[in-house]
Parts: C-alpha cells; sequence; structure tokens
C-alpha cells in the first residue's frame, strides 16, 4: 500500500464522518432540497470527465467517451442546482404570531 | 506554478461543497448553501481545466455548453409535482457519467497495454458497477414515477436468486479482470450485466417505496464518484462523493426507519404484491360518508383542524386549493396544522416541497413525533390522498403487513375527514380500518375538487 492510497482512505473516513454529521442534523421540512442538493454535487464526476475528454495521450475512443460525460454531468449539475434553487425559493416562514 | 493553482482551487471548491451542505441544515441559510455548492462546482471544474494535461478545449466547451442547454429548461419547465422524477432522471446522467469515465479510463490503460495495478482497477471495476447499475436503475424509476412503467411490483418466482446470481456473477467477472487475466470479452459483459442489474433492482419495487429507492441511488452515486476519486487519485471526488453517498444512505435509513422495514425488505420484500387478493375479498363494511357542505360546517365549527396530505394530494395537484381553505379557516380564528410523515410521497420531504409551492408557510408543517399527541384534542383531522400512514393496524393488528410502522394518530381525532377517490386500498393493497370508524367522514371525490368543492361552501357559511 503505497502513500497516495493510505492517504486516500485517510480522506474517504474522514468525509463519511463528516457527511454522516452533517446530514444527520437536516431537518426533514429540508429533505428533498437535500436529496436533490447532492445529486447535484454528485455530478463532481464532471472533473474526472473533464479530465479524460481533454487528456492528450488518451486514445479516440476514451476522449469521446469523456466528452459524453462531460455533457451528461453537465445535465446533472445544471438541473439539480437550478431545482434545488427552485425549491427552496418557496420555503417561507409564516407572519410572526 | 499551474499546478499549484490546481490544487488549490480543488481545496477551495471542497471546502464550499462541505459548507454548502452544512447550510442546507435550516432554512434560513439552505440558499446560500446552493450558491456554496454552485460555487464549489465551478471551483472545481475552471480548476480541472488549468490542469496542465488538459490540451483539447474545444470539444469539452461544446460538451458543457450541450449540457447546460439541456439541463436549464429541464429543472425550469417540470412542474414542481413532477421533483422525484427529475431528480431520479439527473441521477441517471451524474451516474451514467461516472459510468462512462471508468470505461474510458479502462481502455487508455487497455490501449496503452499497461496494467494500472490491482487497487486502481478495483477503483475502477467498483466505479463502471455501481455507475451503470445506477443509471439504468435510475431510468426505471424515472419511468415507474412518471408512470411510463407499471408502478406496482412486478414479481415472478425465484426473482431474488436470479437477481443475486447475476450480481455474483457481475463482481466474479470484476474480480477477473482485476488479476489482469481476463480475455477481451470480460470487460463488455461486465458492463452489460452492470446494466441489466440496475433494471433488475428496480422491477419488484412499489411506487410507495420509491422515496428510500430514490435516496439509496443517490448514495450509489456519490459511492461510484468516491471510486473514481480513487482511481484518479483526486481527493476532491472523494470528499464529495463521500458526502453525497452519505447523505443518501441517511436519508435511506430515515425513510425505511418511518416504514418500520429493513434495507433487504424494501429491495427484495416486493411490498403490497401478495395481499392484494386477500383485501378484495373482503366484505364491504358500511361507511359514513358525507358531502363538501357538511365537511365546510364542521370545519367552519372547529378550533383547531389538522390537515394530512399524502400522494393523492401531489396527483391531483390540490396543494394550490388546500392553500385556500388553509387561508379561509385561519381568517376564521381556526388552528390549522398540516401533519407531515416521513414516507409521505414518493420521495424525502415531496410534501414540504408541494406545500411550500403553494405558499404554505413551512412553521405550519408538523413532524409525526411532534405532532402525534395533538390529534386527541383535534376537532377536525382532515386527511386528503394519505392512506398507509394513518392505518391504525399498523399499531396493533400484528397480521397486517404495516404492523410497526410509526403512523399519525389521525384516527383519535374527534372527527376524521378523509379525501379519496374510491373505496380502493392504498398501495399497500391493506383495507384500512380507519374508514369505518364511527367518527370517520368520507369524502369521495378528486381531491382538487373536493377542496375547492369546500371551500365554495365556506364563505355562504360566514354570510349567514
Amino acid at each position: 500500500m503505497n502513500n497516495e492510497l493510505e492517504l486516500s482512505i485517510y480522506v474517504f473516513i474522514l468525509a463519511i464522518a463528516l457527511g454522516l454529521e452533517l446530514v444527520h442534523r437536516v431537518s426533514p421540512l429540508l429533505h428533498t432540497p437535500l436529496m436533490s442538493l447532492s445529486n447535484a454535487i454528485s455530478a463532481i464526476s464532471v472533473v474526472g470527465a473533464l479530465v479524460i475528454a481533454g487528456s492528450g495521450d488518451a486514445p479516440q475512443l476514451s476522449r469521446v467517451l469523456g466528452c459524453i460525460a462531460v455533457t451528461a454531468s453537465t445535465i446533472n449539475v445544471v438541473a439539480g442546482f437550478l431545482i434545488t434553487d427552485r425549491m427552496l425559493k418557496m420555503f417561507k416562514k409564516g407572519p410572526a404570531k | 506554478m499551474t499546478g499549484q493553482i490546481w490544487q488549490v482551487t480543488y481545496i477551495a471548491a471542497a471546502m464550499a461543497i462541505i459548507a454548502s451542505i452544512k447550510w442546507l441544515n435550516s432554512p434560513v441559510t439552505a440558499r446560500q448553501g446552493v450558491l456554496a455548492g454552485q460555487v464549489g462546482m465551478l471551483l472545481a471544474v475552471i480548476g480541472t481545466l488549468l490542469r496542465h494535461e488538459i490540451v483539447n478545449y474545444e470539444w469539452i466547451l461544446i460538451a458543457l455548453f450541450i449540457g447546460a442547454a439541456i439541463g436549464a429548461p429541464l429543472a425550469y419547465l417540470m412542474p414542481m409535482t413532477a421533483v422525484p422524477q427529475l431528480t431520479a432522471l439527473s441521477h441517471a446522467f451524474g451516474s451514467f457519467a461516472a459510468a462512462l469515465v471508468g470505461t474510458a479510463e479502462y481502455y487508455r490503460y487497455a490501449s496503452a497495454g499497461k496494467n494500472p495495478g490491482a487497487f486502481i482497477m478495483t477503483a475502477l471495476a467498483i466505479e463502471i458497477l455501481l455507475g451503470y447499475l445506477t443509471t439504468t436503475a435510475s431510468v426505471m424509476a424515472f419511468g415507474k414515477l412518471q408512470e411510463l412503467i407499471p408502478t406496482r411490483p412486478m414479481t415472478y418466482k425465484g426473482q431474488n436468486i436470479v437477481n443475486l446470481l447475476l450480481l455474483a456473477v457481475a463482481i466474479g467477472i470484476g474480480g477477473w479482470m482485476i488479476t489482469d487475466t481476463a480475455p477481451v470479452w470480460a470487460f463488455p459483459v461486465y458492463i452489460v450485466l452492470s446494466l441489466l442489474f440496475g433494471v433488475l433492482l428496480i422491477v419488484p419495487i412499489g411506487g410507495g417505496d420509491m422515496p428510500t429507492v430514490i435516496a439509496l441511488l443517490n448514495s450509489y452515486a456519490g459511492l461510484s464518484a468516491c471510486a473514481m476519486g480513487f482511481a484518479l487519485q483526486n481527493h476532491l471526488l472523494i470528499i464529495a462523493g463521500a458526502l453525497n453517498a452519505a447523505s443518501g444512505f441517511i436519508l435511506s435509513v430515515i425513510m425505511c426507519k418511518a416504514m418500520n422495514r429493513s434495507f433487504t425488505n424494501v429491495l427484495f420484500g416486493a411490498f403490497g404484491q401478495a395481499i392484494t387478493g386477500a383485501a378484495a375479498a373482503q366484505e364491504a363494511k358500511p361507511v359514513h360518508s358525507a358531502t363538501a357542505e357538511d365537511a365546510a360546517m364542521l370545519l367552519e365549527a372547529a378550533r383547531k383542524v389538522i390537515i394530512v396530505p399524502g400522494y393523492g394530494m401531489a396527483v391531483a395537484q390540490a396543494q394550490h386549493k388546500l392553500a385556500e381553505l388553509t387561508d379561509a379557516l385561519v381568517k376564521r380564528g381556526v388552528d390549522v396544522k398540516f401533519a407531515i410523515h416521513p414516507v409521505a410521497g414518493r420521495m424525502p420531504g415531496h410534501m414540504n416541497v408541494l406545500l411550500a409551492e403553494a405558499n404554505i408557510p413551512y412553521d405550519r408543517l408538523v413532524e409525526m413525533e411532534d405532532i402525534n399527541d395533538e390529534f386527541p384534542e383535534t376537532d377536525v383531522a382532515l386527511v386528503i390522498g394519505a392512506n398507509d400512514v394513518v392505518n391504525p393496524a399498523a399499531r396493533h393488528d400484528k397480521t397486517s403487513p404495516i404492523y410497526g410502522m410509526p403512523i399519525l394518530n389521525v384516527d383519535k381525532a374527534h372527527t376524521v375527514m378523509i379525501v379519496k377517490r374510491s373505496m380502493n386500498p392504498g398501495f399497500a393493497g391493506i383495507d384500512n380500518e380507519l374508514y369505518y370508524q364511527d367518527n370517520t367522514l368520507m369524502l369521495f371525490g378528486d381531491a382538487k375538487a373536493m377542496v375547492s368543492a369546500v371551500l365554495k361552501e365556506l364563505p355562504a357559511l360566514t354570510a349567514a
């Protein structure tokens, strides 16, 4: 096991722990926005897609697949964030009683 | 130097994404959270474009543009009731991207004739398996939610064995690829099996279990991004993927708890299939039905009303009329609250979003644990399109399939009014004894039409 792998595993464990801690506290009121926000964030795979689509040494097939992946993950990012914001705009507190 | 710039950008992106989830904790900071998420994603894309190994820009920009051109209208044109479908569809695109990246990476190594090592191959294999199965599973979930395919669970004998065998074969081929001794055909077969498993996974799942399943698919998409992070040795991917996996996992656990069922039961149980026969055989019992006028009179006279919305409200798009009715009652001095069951609707928090769309302030919406004690002093409990989540059998009938599921205790209210299209049992196919109680009035009709009718009867009463 090399150092890079060891570090990655640490990052993974800490991020999972942080995620469980953060999400646990989200009120059920916001579960749908949470779903669609994390849906948008899962499109972080756009990073990997960009790397392979733009790389100079990858074969043609890989680059084409990479470009399709960029398109698909961009749809995910854009739709995810816009729908989350559209939903949250509607959440209003009632007048103070 | 540029090497450091992209690394710093990635770190900033990771911080923004963590802040984004944190701010989603409260409705007050939630929109700020979305902004942070967008900034984080933008930084991630910019940071990536600054990396020196990126040399072809034109195609990337075209791809980004096409993606945005499809994604934006998708988010704006879909009606709010279609949020579950949209999320499922969006999942499908995201996990398809992850799967394609894994495939592209695999071919990159294969064409260069080098072996990336067992560790990276394992990460790629996981990424590809989860990516493709989430893609087809999400498309299937979309189809069921949009009612393009039947929403009821489809089962056949030995289904679970077939599914598990398929998964075992896929994992076996994955392991074979990792040892680097697999023939060329193994990889395409692996992809096909992953795709197929995604379809078979959703086939036996009914519409009412969708909240759990969508959350679970969210978790898979995150894990797939994580695996990609391991394969590409990219910590930003690992962090964002792990946050996402954790959020999907917690939500699905919350959904399972709210139904008093286990994961295995949701995934392999094909809920609501076996019992339909028994329910249909039951003899007709008398129910009290009432008119919109009766309902209006009771609501007008009540001091405290609790409204229980369910999926039927979403289907009939009754939330706006319901908001008008709420306003009218509040003006007459009635205390109106909404009781939200965790699994009401087709995705976690579905009812909250629809009621928010209708401008109902969120401090009127009360969660199950907080409102259940209030039913005994409630004059009218108005149930709209909800069924299993208010079935008292869950409390006492050990033979009922929903026994043990936490429910809203509407039966304890002085009067229960139920808006329902017909006496057909709900998604689980279970008869609801609540309908035959002496204090229950059935309002037969479409939720939206019935609420409008009740609303129309109200002003006449005050004028008198």
